[in-house]
């Protein structure tokens, strides 16, 4: 029988953002080698390889049918790897399946909670079917709630709660068994913007308070900005991984938006001119350039096609995604929602 | 990142796979049927409309028609349907609980099961336990009605009654998680009931005699389970009821090959369905993706 104390001294130094794989205490919470899923004939993923430290909030940022739900399914042992192999908390999601389960929190895309019980009949639900001892229950089960600003309504039937105030709860359930690793599948799907901060403000709140690893899943670049370090994944394998800072000034150049009058000229003009590759992209001419500003007068001056507009940003995830892929986030989600129609865990449960 | 770590973060143990927490988990899955089945005003109401229409109108109705006339008081056919009205609520209400696992599927809450780290013997044998439980307490709320059909109360009868209740809708709950196993939409429910539970129902002898029918339709009543528990049940009724001796002929029994058995014999076939049912739940739920 095993035994777990979520305390940690207050003494013990918390792993630095963006710690590499190895580094901190010892064991790794999440160890992947290798892992493959194939759905027949389409490659979901195909052998991706990362390491998570313990502490640590880890993002996968990639679009819609990228792999990113195969993979957090497979490390939920919720599906079978068709090859490599993947540790969590220690233990092999294939041959030690219930210790995996037993040491991970979910929270899926889609809500899994009963409708016709109320929160803490859900949160007793999952802690009886987890086995958390019943001495410790009662205060774990109020910690949790207050985490998630739910303890006015425990009481209240699941039914009548709203998308965010579920998803919440989904969250507080997923931590009732202290887990050594917490799963998010794409926390914030659905939600309105304002709610989706309000999800964002207690996730961070939880990384403060209890010694957890978050591993998540977004396509949103704002949200993966909150997270410690992240992949970027695209087309099932794993394209680059590092911290948002690093990846950003990995890009070096600022992105520049120009929009001009004739849109055909003046990228023909860009590329003769001043050998730089530009796209249109949402009605703008973009390209990206060291030191954007003082870029703008030599524009002027010499680029022979009226401009009407200009605008120079850092660069932000979305360039970083566009510099490794050849292409943003949105077009990608375009050309693969055909892909994956239904997510992997949806069949993975139906076919039950 | 600024960690501070709260040093009252309550201490939690976890399970470790032994057969309490099993017990535990499959007790929780059969409590939040009984939750849901108290919470569900109007599914008890529903549920009991049913057969209180076919006991008290098609009851009284067709007691005109049957043997002996109307000079026979009317409540002589009901006391001989009564039984299969009991077993029609447990029928129904078994094969509802245990379908109710594909609203589960369909609104997300088996996969919060489904994740759990615990055996899916334990889910399957608390969500029949749980099924059983809504079945028989419906069913118990018809038994009140037994002396309005000439059944009078009595300890023995109730007990015997009950039991026989338990052992259907264990059996009938399970039959009813084989079927929902595959299922993967809502609207197959009414394909169940058009082409399991209606026909479980009629050929049961419910609600006729199972003697001098022709061959085809004697053969389909002997291959139905329900027909091994409605039996036993019309048995301990007529044992006990003030009219038994004009029914005699009413209640024939269940004969293979024009052997009457016994009621042992007929129990037995229940819970071999049951049990049978049961393991290929089992075997179901528990098939890796």
């Amino acid at each position: 029988m095993h035994v777990l104390t979520t305390t940690r001294a207050p003494s013990d130094p918390a792993p630095s953002p963006g710690a590499a794989p190895g580094e901190g205490n010892g064991v790794l919470a999440v160890q992947v080698d290798g892992l493959e899923k194939r759905y027949g004939e389409i490659q979901a993923v195909d052998g991706v390889s990362f390491g998570v430290s313990q502490g640590e909030t880890f993002g996968f940022l990639g679009p819609n049918g990228a792999g990113k739900s195969t993979t957090i399914s497979m490390l939920c042992t919720l599906a079978r790897p068709t090859g490599g192999r993947a540790m969590v908390a220690g233990y092999d999601v294939v041959r030690q399946r219930a210790d995996v389960r037993r040491r991970i929190g979910l929270v899926f895309q889609d809500t899994t909670l009963d409708d016709y019980l109320t929160a803490t009949e859900n949160l007793m639900f999952h802690a009886e079917l987890y086995g958390v001892e019943r001495a410790g229950l009662d205060r774990r089960l109020q910690q949790v709630l207050e985490m998630v600003g739910l303890w006015e309504r425990r009481g209240g039937l699941v039914r009548t709660f709203s998308g965010g105030m579920k998803r919440r709860l989904e969250i507080a359930r997923g931590l009732m068994h202290s887990p050594r690793v917490l799963f998010l599948d794409e926390p914030t799907v659905g939600l309105d913007p304002q709610t989706r901060s309000h999800i964002w403000s207690y996730i961070n709140q939880l990384r403060g308070q209890e010694d957890i690893t978050i591993f998540l899943t977004t396509h949103y670049m704002d949200e993966a900005e909150h997270c410690d370090r992240i992949a970027i994944i695209d087309g099932g394998r794993i394209v680059v991984i590092d911290t948002p800072e690093a990846l950003k000034a990995g890009v070096g150049k600022d992105r520049v938006e120009v929009r001009t009058d004739d849109d055909v000229a003046a990228m023909r003009g860009l590329l003769n001119e001043f050998g730089l590759e530009a796209t249109l992209s949402e009605g703008a001419v973009t390209f990206h350039v060291s030191g954007g500003e003082e870029f703008v007068p030599r524009l002027f001056a010499e680029l022979r096609v009226p401009i009407r507009s200009v605008r120079v940003s850092r660069p932000t995830l979305d360039d970083v995604f566009m510099a490794h892929t050849g292409r943003t986030i949105r077009d990608a989600e375009a050309s693969s929602s055909e892909r994956n129609a239904a997510s992997p865990w949806m069949r993975a449960a139906r076919r039950r | 990142m600024t960690t501070t770590v709260a040093p009252d973060v309550a201490a939690v143990r976890l399970a470790g796979g032994a057969w309490q927490d099993e017990l535990r988990a499959a007790r929780m899955v059969w409590r939040r049927e009984i939750i849901r089945f108290g919470r569900n005003r109007l599914r008890i109401v529903t549920s009991l409309a049913q057969p209180v229409l076919f006991l008290f109108v098609l009851g009284t109705g067709l007691s005109t028609i049957v043997r002996g006339g109307p000079a026979t008081s009317g409540s002589n056919f009901r006391t001989f349907i009564f039984p299969g009205i009991v077993a029609m609520t447990v029928l129904f209400s078994a094969i509802f609980s245990a379908v109710s696992i594909v609203w589960d599927r369909e609104f997300g809450f088996l996969r919060e099961m489904l994740v759990a780290p615990i055996r899916r013997s334990s889910l399957v044998l608390g969500k029949c336990a749980g099924g059983a439980t809504v079945a028989t307490l419906q069913a118990l709320i018809i038994l009140v009605l037994s002396p309005l059909v000439g059944i009078p109360f009595s300890a023995p009868l109730l007990l015997i009654l009950v039991g026989e209740m338990v052992l259907m809708a264990v059996a009938l709950t399970a039959v009813g998680m084989v079927l929902a196993a595959r299922m993967q939409q809502v609207e197959s429910f009414q394909v169940v009931m058009q082409f399991v539970v209606l026909p479980m129902f009629f050929l049961s002898g419910a609600m006729f005699p199972l003697t001098g029918l022709p061959q085809w339709l004697t053969v389909l009543t002997r291959l139905d389970p329900l027909t091994y528990a409605v039996d036993p049940m019309r048995r301990a009724v007529f044992a006990h009821s003030s009219s038994a001796a004009h029914f005699a002929t009413l209640s024939p029994g269940v004969s293979w090959f024009g052997w009457r058995l016994p009621v042992g014999i007929e129990l037995g076939v229940v819970l071999l369905i049951g049990v049978a049912a049961l393991g290929i739940a089992i075997v179901q739920f528990s098939r890796p993706d």
